[in-house]
């Protein structure tokens, strides 16, 4: 019982991650119609917009300490951030530790900013291209992005810690019961999970009670119609690409201490969220959330070692068998709407 | 209706002028020389440095190449000549090999085995490379050994730690430097056991491929033989990125140590997931929990950050070690990059100073007898202590270092400590022994 309640709990932070990215993947299919291959990308971006603020609030000054030497034996040279110097070295240092959370409000503009550029500049010439087509040119253009954050940032991972306040896990286990030390989790990974349901409810509530929401949804439905009616449906589409593109850069920026980022981290998501997407019913924004949570909870439990032994490689096929039984059974997804994909 | 003007006689000239054609580039190749493959014409010879240079471990890459051009410059003479002054054997001159200037051409590994084989045959084929060296994973080290044994040319493996690459899959023209998964074992066990005790129940997470299986055997019967209890070993995929959902079953087993059988990106993952489940802030059995991580790249361990402090591994050399040949390198590659080198760019800088020694003795640089001068050579003053390559499997002996996650590091580079120097006795083990057994190196392959 414990440790199928420990698997669930694992596949929360994952399931959340999932189910955000793939959010952003069927609003940009939802709306614009575009099968969008580098929304990895956009999540990997993200996560370097915590690594890129981290390193600006860390800007420092070389300070000689003749009392210890570098690795030629020379007077080491210590670095000494600028914040400290301005607020002092404990404030200095408590606002380095929040880096990562700070990064959210660097983040938004930045990735909207990138979705729309990028939906201008390149997307909206693929808008009428069969499928295939955008598939290769947002693929490209991830591959693109990847080697531009590897030029810059390099290949290794780069850590991009949680602030202290947030280290260490609790014994969910003993709250509820069972012996201490059979259930235990992140803290981290809570707020994670937490923060994925805050912003899966604000996309929500946004399209649900606004009135850009509602026309956004009434070009999803039938954007000749919404066309006629005099509305700018394109403007707002990309403004949508816009907001799915902060959406998955703000799941990259609250993913980074759960794994250190680096340029390669987008695609390891990007084809499970396909999966996802397309699991919970292209189009279908709850679909998309209730897909994610499963597969990141069956993925999980699939990685149980007493899974594996009565199954082995369970843990690496699990998400596509599921995706194949699923899609045999009933084409449009869980939550799709009938006709799409079912033709 | 068509009507063939095909006739034995036609069929045999045919055949006789396309064999001839397809024989043309072996013979062209092969002439002027004494019989092997691209043996160096003019004043320069090239060497063929295959590294990641993109992928996963490009920043390895990067560091090899930046040793190989140290080394290379060294070689013909520029420079401060780093190892070269404490190397033991004085056969190089600083005037190239055989006073052949030293070129180079680069070939990208991707650290995929395809890949490898593809520029580094590209390198032999097409830009004459004399020998091959480089790599930052076994599977890329045993297919490019297998097929410079097959083109005859010798192979100076870079970064490979698998059983396997002096094991089953040793062959006459391949020599590594580098240590293995059971000298890690070797080294390791004996620290582990005075530091953590040796009723210890142990915990495998193991990269499913051929590195992480003769690490995870290496490891298990060095603890084991001490005492240890290896309560599961649990086998994950690679490049997994998130490993919660295998770290989280590992306190419900009753294990009090996890050994961390990863290597590069998925050890800084699973590394730092383990931290960030709270393992080390654990008592089970009464003791700290406890994680080891058995080889350590101090270069990818960067990218754990403070989660490494504290964690036991081994690694084959550090920038910290104080012997003359280890800061010879570190002031000559410090200067030259501004930042200490890396194991594997020390082990690359290293075979390929070996290499050109074995050419400078042989007299030659025909395989075959580079291969009899670097069987059983002995040699000291590059940074490991006294050093045999064994001339039965092609395995340098050496030192071994057991290092820490440091606690106080002064810089980005400082991220581990030395806790002791194995002795090579300690990691010395028999050419027939169960983890290496199989395979055999044959013969010594010219080519041409």
């Amino acid at each position: 019982m414990d440790a199928i309640l420990l698997q669930v709990l694992n596949g929360l932070d994952k399931g959340s991650a999932y189910a955000l990215i793939a959010l952003g993947l069927t609003l940009i299919f939802g709306t614009l119609g575009v099968v969008n291959f580098a929304h990895g990308a956009l999540f990997m971006i993200g996560a370097f917009c915590a690594v890129t603020l981290s390193r600006l609030l860390t800007l420092s000054h070389e300070v000689i300490d003749e009392t210890r030497t570098d690795f030629l034996g020379n007077p080491l040279k210590v670095d000494v951030p600028y914040l400290y110097d301005i607020f002092g070295e404990t404030a200095g240092a408590a606002i380095i530790d929040w880096a990562v959370p700070l990064s959210i409000l660097f983040a938004i503009p930045v990735m909207i900013l990138i979705g729309v550029v990028m939906e201008r500049g390149l997307i909206k010439h693929f808008y009428k291209r069969p499928h295939a087509d955008q598939i290769l040119v947002t693929f490209g253009l991830a591959i693109v992005l990847q080697e531009i954050i590897k030029y810059y940032y390099g290949a290794n991972p780069i850590p991009t810690p949680a602030p202290a306040a947030f280290t260490g896990s609790f014994d969910f286990g003993a709250l509820i019961g069972f012996e201490p030390n059979t259930i235990i989790y992140p803290y981290w990974r809570l707020v994670y999970f937490a923060f994925a349901a805050l912003i899966i409810g604000a996309v929500f509530a946004f399209l649900q009670f606004t009135t850009f929401g509602m026309v956004v949804r009434a070009g999803m439905a039938d954007r000749e119609t919404v066309g006629l009616l005099g509305i700018n449906i394109d403007k707002r589409f990309t403004i949508m690409f816009g907001l799915a593109a902060a959406v998955a850069g703000l799941a990259g920026v609250m993913y980074t201490p759960i794994n250190s980022p680096n340029y390669h981290m987008g695609m390891d998501f990007l084809v499970l969220s396909f999966v996802v997407v397309v699991v919970g019913g292209m189009g279908s924004l709850p679909g998309a959330v209730l897909a994610g949570f499963l597969l990141g909870i069956l993925e999980s439990f699939a990685s149980m070692r007493e899974v594996i032994d009565l199954i082995p490689g369970i843990n690496q096929v699990i998400i596509y068998l599921v995706a194949i039984i699923i899609l045999l059974t009933r084409p449009r997804g869980l939550m799709g709407r009938k006709g799409v994909m079912e033709d | 209706m068509s009507k063939s003007n095909l006739t034995r006689r036609g069929l045999l000239k045919t055949g006789a002028v396309a064999g001839a054609g397809v024989a043309l580039p072996t013979y062209l190749s092969a002439a002027g020389h004494t019989g092997f493959t691209n043996a160096p014409e003019g004043n320069t010879v090239t060497l063929g440095f295959n590294v990641p240079q993109s992928g996963p471990y490009a920043d390895e890459g990067a560091d090899e190449l930046r040793a190989y051009e140290l080394a290379v410059e060294h070689l013909n003479g520029e420079g401060d000549g780093g190892m070269m002054g404490t190397f033991s054997s004085k056969a190089l001159q600083g005037n190239g090999i055989l006073g052949k200037k030293v070129e180079y051409v680069t070939g990208d590994t991707q650290t995929k085995s395809d890949a490898a084989r593809a520029s580094a045959k590209s390198m032999i084929e097409k830009d004459g490379a004399v020998m091959i060296t480089g790599g930052s994973s076994s599977g890329v080290a045993v297919a490019v050994q297998a097929l410079c044994q097959e083109a005859g040319i010798i192979f100076m493996a870079g970064l490979t730690h698998s059983n396997d690459t002096t094991g089953k899959d040793k062959r006459a023209n391949g020599f590594r430097h580098f240590f293995n998964s059971y000298m890690s074992g070797a080294a390791l066990a004996p620290v582990l056991a005075n530091a953590y005790g040796t009723d210890r129940k142990a915990y495998h997470l193991t990269a499913d491929y051929n590195w992480g299986y003769t690490t995870e055997e290496a490891i298990r019967s060095s603890t084991e033989a001490m005492g240890w209890e290896t309560v599961a070993a649990v086998k994950t995929p690679l490049a997994q990125g998130d490993f919660s959902s295998y770290i989280a079953p590992v306190l419900q087993s009753g294990a009090d140590t996890l050994v961390l059988n990863h290597y590069g990106g998925d050890m800084v993952n699973s590394l730092t997931n383990a931290v960030q489940f709270g393992l080390r802030d654990k008592q089970v059995n009464g003791k700290n929990f406890e994680i080891v991580v058995p080889l350590y790249s101090r270069l990818m361990a960067k990218g754990a950050g403070a989660n490494v402090k504290g964690i036991f591994g081994s690694t084959n050399w550090h920038w910290s070690l104080q012997d003359e040949g280890s800061k010879a390198f570190v002031k000559s590659f410090g200067t030259k990059y501004g930042f200490p080198p890396s194991q594997a760019a020390h082990t690359c800088y290293v075979q390929t100073l070996l290499y050109a020694d074995a050419v400078e003795r042989a007299g030659s640089f025909a395989p075959c007898a580079v291969v009899e001068a670097l069987e059983g050579f002995e040699f000291d003053g590059m940074g490991n202590g006294p050093t045999l390559y064994r001339a039965e499997d092609h395995q340098c002996f050496k030192d071994v270092l057991v290092v820490k996650g440091k606690e106080n590091p002064t810089s980005e580079f400082d991220i581990l400590e030395i806790v002791e120097i194995t002795p090579v006795a300690q990691v010395t083990y028999e050419p027939d022994h169960p983890q290496f057994a199989g395979g055999a190196l044959g013969d010594c392959n010219n080519g041409a």
